[in-house]
């Protein structure tokens, strides 16, 4: 238990005591995205009936920082750790793999956490967002973080450099993020792409996710927890399998 | 009794290279082990085996007991590893690296056992100072205090005193005599000779990837039979009857190997009838180096033939 503790604790401590870029910087470019979307699209786009669309977003704005930002903490810390080499000290000491496992990915949900909620906050400054059920905000947060976590695992653990890592998060999970309604309700697109939207796991966290603002989502919030979940059991299944025969990391 | 390590025919391959063929050893606790060999021969390969940082193509090892795959956590343990490649994580002070290294192995309140590796480290006054701004020999004197935070039974040591300073190389060897003195068994690989010839009561030497001598110190050393010689002559040329006993010949040092120390006489005899003035007369005692230089040459001669 102290093992893992203090695995944990040191991979808070990494991305906190650099709070400046880990945390600051992220809030602030979604706070960005807000501020040109919401004056460029407010009044064109209504996605759901009664709600103004900067309130609209705000949700999904939140969701995508919490998505991308436990997504880099767990990659980026890793891939770091293999480049320089100090991933050793954890590799020698009698942590299991399951441990290394939950440090990380619970560090993800930590920095995912501590983002969405910054980003939230300003917002509540200038915008009224109903909160109809802060369960399944809750709920979706920590599935989504923690299964973004995982995925950093697996990229961390796969690419070699910090290219590799970038191509993965520029070529996977930045489209899937932008492609998952964040800015948009997927009625409003045309039917051949909502039907593709319906195989973007993305689509589904920000979705249950909204669901918990405004009581309205595009498909019900059980079958997104539904797939959320079976998502990140799969990602998690192959995360601990990756980190249990060494792959990359033992040779 | 249980050895403190143990490997059975291990292989290790990566690719086409084949790192280790076939490694069998056994150290008992308490010992000063010495794991000898030139750049390549795979010293680093089986101590990583032995911390399961890389995994054996086949074979076994045991670390007091307990399997390295098997029983990976008992073993890690059990065992602590000063890895040869400098690295560090630049996040963190001294201090807080080796408190997150007790951390790792379930040690909550370690700070007296700290504050000792950090005193006998020389490493106070430097204990709340960012790693990134440690020198290099400071930075692997940190590598040999993580690896004894949590007091490994089994302590091995992978070049420690590469780009290490006199001082620190004598304080790092005095603090861990004592560990030995304590009970812990040590394994260290080292390109200084001399060090593990002072040090190490046994020794086993490598080869790609194979174990071509595996003795007690001192019968490695005494395996060199006879003594050599090392003369400055005037005239400077040694007389025909000598010349079956040369050895080398090099910048006007003439070196001569003996059976037995009696010979000597005959050698001083016939340089008196020659004519030949003795100007430097030197006794070379055989060593470690002597034994390893001779053993790594007589299997090169072994694989030609
Ligand atoms: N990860 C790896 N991938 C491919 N080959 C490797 C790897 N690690 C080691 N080798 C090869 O295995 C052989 C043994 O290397 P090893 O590092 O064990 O030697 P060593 O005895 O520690 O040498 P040195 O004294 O230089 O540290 C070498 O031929 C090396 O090139
Ligand atoms: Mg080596």
């Amino acid at each position: 238990m102290t093992g893992f503790y203090t695995l944990f604790h040191k991979e808070l401590l990494r991305f906190w005591k650099v709070s400046f870029q880990t945390v600051l910087a992220p809030v602030l470019t979604t706070l960005l995205y807000l501020l040109i979307f919401s004056h460029v699209l407010e009044d064109h786009v209504q996605a759901y009936p009664g709600v103004a669309y900067t309130v609209f977003l705000i949700p999904g704005l939140v969701m995508m920082a919490v998505l991308q930002n436990a997504f880099a903490n767990s990659s980026s810390s890793l891939i770091q750790s293999r480049v320089t080499g100090n991933i050793v000290f954890v590799l020698l000491s009698p942590l299991s793999y399951r441990e290394i496992f939950l440090a990380y990915v619970l560090a993800s949900v930590a920095r995912g956490l501590v983002v969405g909620m910054g980003v939230y906050l300003v917002t509540l400054g200038f915008f009224e967002v109903p909160l109809r059920s802060f369960p399944w905000v809750l709920l979706f947060t920590l599935l989504g973080s923690a299964l973004l976590g995982a995925l950093g695992v697996i990229a961390g653990i796969w690419a070699e450099k910090f290219d590799q890592l970038a191509a993965f998060q520029n070529f996977i999970i930045l489209p899937l993020t932008f492609l998952s309604g964040v800015f948009y309700s997927i009625h409003s697109l045309p039917p051949f792409w909502q039907s593709l939207s319906h195989f973007n796991p993305f689509f589904y966290m920000i979705d249950g996710f909204r669901y918990g603002f405004f009581g309205v989502s595009d498909v019900s919030p059980y079958f997104s927890f539904a797939i959320v979940v079976t998502c990140f059991l799969a990602v998690s299944w192959l995360t601990l399998k990756m980190l249990k025969t060494g792959y990359k990391l033992r040779h | 009794m249980t050895p403190a390590i143990e490997i059975n025919q291990v292989h290790k391959y990566f690719g086409a290279v084949t790192a280790l063929e076939g490694i069998d050893l056994e150290i008992n606790p308490g010992e000063f082990f010495a794991l000898l060999g030139p750049n390549g021969a795979g010293k680093t390969t089986l101590i990583h085996i032995l911390a399961g940082l890389t995994l054996a193509s086949s074979g076994s090892a045991r670390v007091m007991g307990h399997d390295v795959v098997a029983d990976y956590r008992e073993a890690r343990r059990l065992l602590g590893v000063v890895p040869q490649e400098l690295v560090f994580d630049p996040f963190f002070t001294v201090r807080e690296t080796l408190v997150i290294q007790s951390g790792y192995y379930g040690l909550k309140k370690n700070d007296s056992w700290i504050d000792e590796i950090i005193h006998h480290l020389d490493l106070a006054d430097k204990a709340n100072t960012n790693m990134r701004a440690l020198s290099g020999g400071m930075k692997r004197r940190v590598l040999v205090a993580q690896a004894l935070v949590h007091k490994p039974p089994v302590i091995v040591l992978d070049e420690p005193t590469a780009g290490v300073d006199v001082e620190l190389r004598q304080a790092l060897w005095r603090f861990i005599k004592q560990l030995n003195r304590d009970g812990h068994t040590i394994v260290l690989t080292t390109h200084y000779l001399d060090e593990a010839e002072a040090l190490c009561n046994r020794v086993a030497m490598l080869k790609q990837g194979k174990v071509v001598a595996l003795d007690s110190t001192q019968n490695l050393i005494n395996s060199i039979s006879g003594a050599s010689v090392r003369l400055r002559l005037s005239p400077d040329t040694l007389p025909a009857a000598l010349q079956p006993l040369l050895t080398s010949h090099d910048e006007g040092y003439y070196v001569l190997t003996v059976k037995e120390y009696s010979e000597i006489e005959d050698v001083l005899a016939a340089l008196r009838r020659a004519q030949v003035q003795v100007l430097e007369m030197q006794l070379l005692q055989p060593d470690l180096e002597e034994v390893f230089v001779k053993i790594m040459g007589s299997t090169e001669s072994q694989e030609a033939a």
